[in-house]
């Protein structure tokens, strides 16, 4: 046993050779009171730089681990991340990892996730990251605990470690069966720390009994008897809901106010600046308070709405930031028999959660504990901490399970509302948006413009590419597909648009940008290979050398029974392949039109991906049923309409999210490919969903629509320009 | 107005006194302390926060609770009896029908009402029934299945 790897928590001086603030967050913890704590750093880069420069800020926050593991004395592990659940599986995915590298049976792992107390600092849950960016850190955390239990083993069993083998928890001699240790009683009174360095042994991928297999919901039984405590379900002796006043339209400003007709028994008005709130012990007398608040906005006049939106995003998008370029363009005109251009449009989509933004604040002393529904737990207590002036170790944010989150629940205002609140009415707090709030304070995904010109030569190869993408952002713009003479422009970026760019807030939306860029350059492959006279598979199987997506795109057909035709066929079929997160995905499509009403109807899809290792690979189905789900909503009806800053979509009665009769039959393939990383699942099918429907409606109707959602009002209007 | 309602909950008998126009919804969620029916929309469009009033589906959220007087109430924390789970229960966990799971006890007590009131649904039946039931994560193929098994269909 290699002893200097070893702290003994039990003396002094061991301790006090560990950094600071790690000493105190394992203190503060209780950790070291026994058992065996491996701690790491997740391999993410960025994570851990954002880590160190915030270090000095968060007396609590360790700067080099932000994830640990235990092995308790009652020889069960426990995995402590701040990473959140919110529906995407990795409470089980990633107890899958643990149970499967330590040995331990599945049921032997617990998951501590998104408390700030608990955790350490993590950057939060998006991207679809956590399997494919920290999943082969945990693996080798629960490594290199089993490399410490033999260790320990070796000494007590008194055999040489090389003749230990693991199994459910125990470790025995592979040469006397009989002599063996449970992980309990070598963990039992040890005070171990070791931090994860280097490369630990691995099992091999041959020998996995739970990776790979498929493990239902690991929260399944909380959530189908109603058990499971959302944010809005914490119940605290004394808690106010409070209802705060919006504003008529995004750039309004507050002229007057006047909260003197409010006359609801129990009902506290406050106002703390732009912060006018009406609170009481129930929530529907709340809301009937904030009905009594009679207030005046001075209303913008931007002149911006729905439909003129694009040419003002066109207008002002900075010069572009060159993501690709090779070639020659005029090499590539000249090269080309058919010249295509052609511009894509997408509107503002909402997240629509059905779990609307919901925070509890309750402040005791000088600490504040909150209750979020948010993807970024560190993120919420660095925005609590700010807005109260507080020191973050003094904040600390609980994240319950999360209903849904899609990368809308990351900006914490109504976490920071209900602590501003619970400090001014020194009681606790809920904050919960009702769906107009909810929607109107959305950070939206960005509408985008991609403009597209490019060439065909008479043998069918694409001999030029030059894309330029306004405001969706780069991710997925770059060209898979062979063309000599290509550049790609990325103008007015994502996240970082200009003040002036949007009407409001706009933020990541569940694969951000790739199923802008997908419907795109998808389509416009498609209109390539119409013009060609081929059929859309075959096309892109002649332009495309990438092995993997000609194997998902293979993979695709087969299930789906492709048969080759060109477009339009009349059979509504169509195709649309895409990489995101590092998965390669291909989805084919059969759909009816209805020309009378535009209105569509998904029959059935076929979808195959690449997404390398698959830890679980029915919660990974879910997420691509759920991708197929929701893609469909951005694709036929999910846009915000809007004028002047108002938003006129504010519930589900015009703002339509997919329903059960919209659902097409489903059938999904995961290429094998378990000796690779693994790479994104929450993610990549959604972003073919505008393509394939825009492909299948060219081939069943013979009419092409360039701008999502494709309504039956655009359709419809698509069908009359053509006879036109 | 305050006034006296009498109904049951969850299989007791239950007396409340309050404000008859008051959502149930609130009334279930803050004075009763059940919180497995949601808030999704508030107006009626997306039926998370169904309950069952004398075993029919309900959007609480626009149910005045003067109406459940003298009536059975069932919500997702009295489905199960005898620590046995009810088979919706058992086969959305089975089919894992479910992510968030903001949406379940919406749906499960709506799919009760619907095979109370016709216990063999065809699928299309199932869809139609369950169509104004919203579910962001996408779980609607895993819910048919799953309430197709409890069928037995």
């Amino acid at each position: 046993m290699t002893k200097d790897r070893y702290v003994d928590s039990g003396q002094k001086n061991a301790l006090s050779s560990l950094p600071m603030n790690r000493r105190e967050f394992l203190k503060g913890m209780g950790i070291l009171g026994g058992g065996i704590v491996v701690y790491f750093s997740l391999g993410d880069p960025s994570s851990l730089a954002i880590t160190k420069r915030r270090g000095p800020l968060f007396a609590r926050t360790p700067t080099d681990f932000n994830a640990f593991l235990r092995i308790g004395e009652d020889g069960r592990a426990t995995l402590f991340t701040g990473k959140i659940e919110m529906g995407q599986g990795i409470i089980t995915s990633v107890a899958q990892i643990m149970a499967e590298e330590l040995d331990l049976p599945y049921d032997s792992v617990d998951m501590v996730m998104g408390d700030t107390d608990l955790c350490p600092w993590d950057m939060g849950t998006w991207g679809s990251l956590t399997i494919r960016s920290a999943g082969p850190v945990f693996r080798e955390a629960a490594a290199e605990a089993r490399a410490v239990l033999i260790e320990l083993a070796a000494e007590s069993l008194k055999v040489p470690k090389e003749r230990l083998k693991t199994r459910d928890g125990v470790i025995f001699d592979s040469a006397r069966k009989e002599n063996r240790v449970t992980y309990a009683q070598l963990a039992k009174g040890k005070s171990i720390e070791r931090q994860l360095k280097g490369s630990p042994v691995l099992k091999k991928v041959s020998e996995y009994k739970i990776v790979g297999k498929s493990f239902p919901q690991r929260d399944a039984l909380e959530k189908v008897t109603g058990k499971a405590e959302y944010a809005g379900d914490i119940r605290l002796p004394g808690m106010l809901y409070a209802r705060i006043l919006m504003p008529p339209a995004h750039g309004a400003t507050l002229k007057e106010v006047d909260t003197s007709g409010v006359n609801i028994k129990g009902a506290q008005v406050v106002k703390d600046g732009d912060l006018i709130a009406v609170l009481h012990r129930y929530p529907d007398e709340a809301d009937k308070a904030l009905e009594m608040v009679k207030a005046r906005f001075e209303l913008p006049k931007t002149g911006l709405d729905d439909k003129n939106v694009f040419d003002h995003l066109v207008l002002v998008a900075p010069k572009g930031r060159k993501v690709s370029k090779e070639g020659d363009l005029k090499k590539g005109e000249g090269l080309s028999s058919h010249l295509f251009e052609e511009t894509y449009l997408s509107g503002y989509v909402t997240h629509a959660t059905m779990e609307t933004h919901t925070a509890v604040a309750r402040l005791e002393g000088d600490r504040v504990t909150v209750w979020a529904a948010t993807q970024m737990p560190f993120g919420c207590q660095a925005n609590v901490a700010s807005a109260l002036g507080m020191k973050p170790k003094n904040v600390r944010v609980i994240t319950p399970p999360v209903g849904g989150g899609f990368g809308g629940k990351g900006n914490n205002p109504e976490a920071v509302e209900a602590a501003r609140l619970a400090k001014l009415t020194g009681k606790p707090v809920q904050v919960a948006r009702n769906r107009a709030e909810d929607i109107f304070y959305d950070s939206f995904r960005p509408a985008a413009v991609v403009k597209i010109r490019s060439g065909l030569n008479d043998a069918g190869k694409i001999m030029l590419w030059d894309y330029d993408v306004f405001f969706a952002g780069e991710d997925g713009s770059l060209l898979f597909y062979e063309v000599p003479h290509h550049q790609v422009l990325s103008r007015g970026g994502w996240m970082r648009a200009l003040p002036g760019s949007h009407p409001f807030s706009i933020g990541p939306w569940r694969a951000p940008a790739t199923s802008n860029n997908t419907f795109a350059r998808e389509s416009h492959i498609d209109i390539m290979a119409s013009k060609a006279g081929k059929d859309p598979v075959e096309f892109r199987l002649q332009n495309l050398s990438d092995k993997k997506m000609r194997r998902v795109l293979k993979a695709a057909a087969e299930k789906f029974g492709w048969t080759p035709s060109k477009t339009p066929s009349a059979r509504g079929c169509g195709v649309a392949c895409s990489i995101r997160s590092g998965s390669y995905v291909a989805i084919m499509a059969e759909i009816d039109v209805d020309k009378e009403t535009g209105k569509v109807q998904v029959k059935r899809v076929a979808h195959a991906q690449d997404m390398g290792q698959v830890v679980n690979p029915d919660g990974a189905k879910k997420q691509i049923e759920g991708c197929i789900n929701m893609g469909l909503g951005y694709a036929l009806t999910e846009e915000i309409h809007f004028k002047d800053g108002e938003i006129f979509d504010l519930n589900f009665e015009t703002y339509e999210i997919p329903r059960f009769s919209w659902m097409p039959e489903i059938e999904t393939v995961l290429i094998d490919a378990q000796d690779s990383p693994p790479h994104g699942g929450g993610e990549p099918a959604i972003v073919c969903m505008g393509a394939v429907i825009a492909n299948a409606i060219y081939d069943a109707i013979g009419v092409r629509l360039f701008q999502l959602p494709m309504t039956p009002e655009r359709i419809k209007e698509a069908i009359k320009n053509s006879k036109a | 107005m305050s006034e006296t309602i009498k109904f049951n909950l969850n299989g007791r008998p239950t007396r409340l006194t309050v404000d008859g126009e008051r959502m149930l919804l609130w009334v279930l969620r803050t004075d009763l302390g059940l919180t497995g029916a949601k808030y999704g929309c508030g107006e009626e469009h997306c039926g998370t926060c169904t309950v069952l009033v004398d075993k029919e589906p309900v959007r609480s959220c626009q149910f005045s609770v003067k109406d459940i007087n003298g009536k059975e109430v069932i919500t997702i924390e009295g489905l199960a009896k005898d620590g046995n789970l009810h088979p919706l229960q058992k086969e959305f966990m089975e089919r894992d029908a479910l992510q968030c799971g903001f949406c379940t006890p919406g749906m499960i007590l709506n799919a009760y009402g619907l095979l109370h009131q016709n216990p063999k649904p065809t699928r299309s039946e199932i869809i139609s029934g369950m169509d104004n039931n919203l579910c962001r994560c996408g779980t609607y193929n895993r819910v048919v299945e799953a309430i197709q098994a409890a069928a037995g269909t």
